[in-house]
């Protein structure tokens, strides 16, 4: 049987493997698939706990997760579009006009 | 029997996703990304949201990913854009102390007692319980996220607009 601690445990590993996508990608395209690989390891998470308990409304919030997601996509494609327009770039270790 | 399929599943997930933070090129990224969304639907449904299985294979493989190739291919970054891997000291920094949070975790959720979920009811999980609840009980949650997916359209078109002003 599936215990709440596999789930957390796959949940928290995809999570560290998103964070570090973040982190070590300088591609902004990269990261952000891996920032939906963390807010799909906060599902995963999410729908665990709501299926420990019995309970829907972790259902409910994994849903407005994947709306907050979509719109998250959308406008950050868009940006890396006006990006990659103005710039020729989308490395965001050339992306320093704000640094000073 | 489902746990097995549950640890075939999750590490199916966790491969593709370390393929979509390794490989250089951000299609073939996008492509493993696609494979890890449908195996974590997989897993939802093991854990009885067959709802969010069906929508996460509709909205996040479907739509959200097809976004995602589409601006890649929009961009049609050649091989010297893609950038070279470049190792400095704040990574290798970054890199410890994200093994250090890892193992904390993993000490943490092991400490934790090992209790096999409770029977959830027949109808866990349909459409017909998560539309109530979606409907009912977070009905101002709903409304707030359709202005948000608005607000995030009209954005999107405004920055991505070759010339607005």
């Amino acid at each position: 049987m599936i215990t709440l601690q596999d789930t957390l445990l796959l949940s928290g590993f995809l999570f560290f493997i998103g964070l570090a996508g973040v982190l070590v990608r300088r591609n902004v395209l990269v990261i952000l698939m891996s920032v939906e690989l963390m807010l799909n390891a906060a599902n995963l998470a999410l729908l665990g706990f709501s299926r420990n308990l019995a309970e829907g409304t972790g259902q409910v919030l994994a849903i407005f997760v994947m709306t907050v997601a979509a719109a998250e996509a959308a406008v950050g494609l868009g940006l890396v579009l006006a990006m990659f327009r103005h710039r020729g770039t989308v490395d965001v270790d050339r992306m320093r006009g704000l640094q000073g | 029997m489902s746990a097995v399929l549950f640890w075939i599943f999750g590490v199916a997930a966790l491969v593709l996703g370390m393929l979509v933070v390794v490989l250089p090129n951000p299609v073939h990224g996008a492509v493993a990304l696609v494979g890890n969304l449908i195996c974590l639907a997989a897993l939802y449904a093991m854990l009885q949201a067959h709802f969010l299985a069906m929508v996460q294979v509709f909205l996040y493989a479907g739509a959200i990913l097809v976004l995602f190739v589409f601006v890649i291919m929009l961009l049609n970054l050649k091989r010297e854009e893609l950038g070279r891997p470049r190792v400095t000291a704040s990574k290798i920094a970054g890199m410890a102390l994200l093994g250090a949070l890892g193992w904390i975790f993993v000490r943490a959720l092991l400490a934790l007692p090992r209790v096999t979920m409770p029977e959830a009811g027949v109808a866990f999980g349909t459409v017909e319980e998560v539309g109530r609840l979606l409907l009912g009980r977070h009905l101002l949650g709903f409304e707030v996220s359709s202005v948000l997916l608005l607000a995030a359209v009209v954005g999107a078109v405004a920055v991505a607009k070759r010339r607005l002003w």
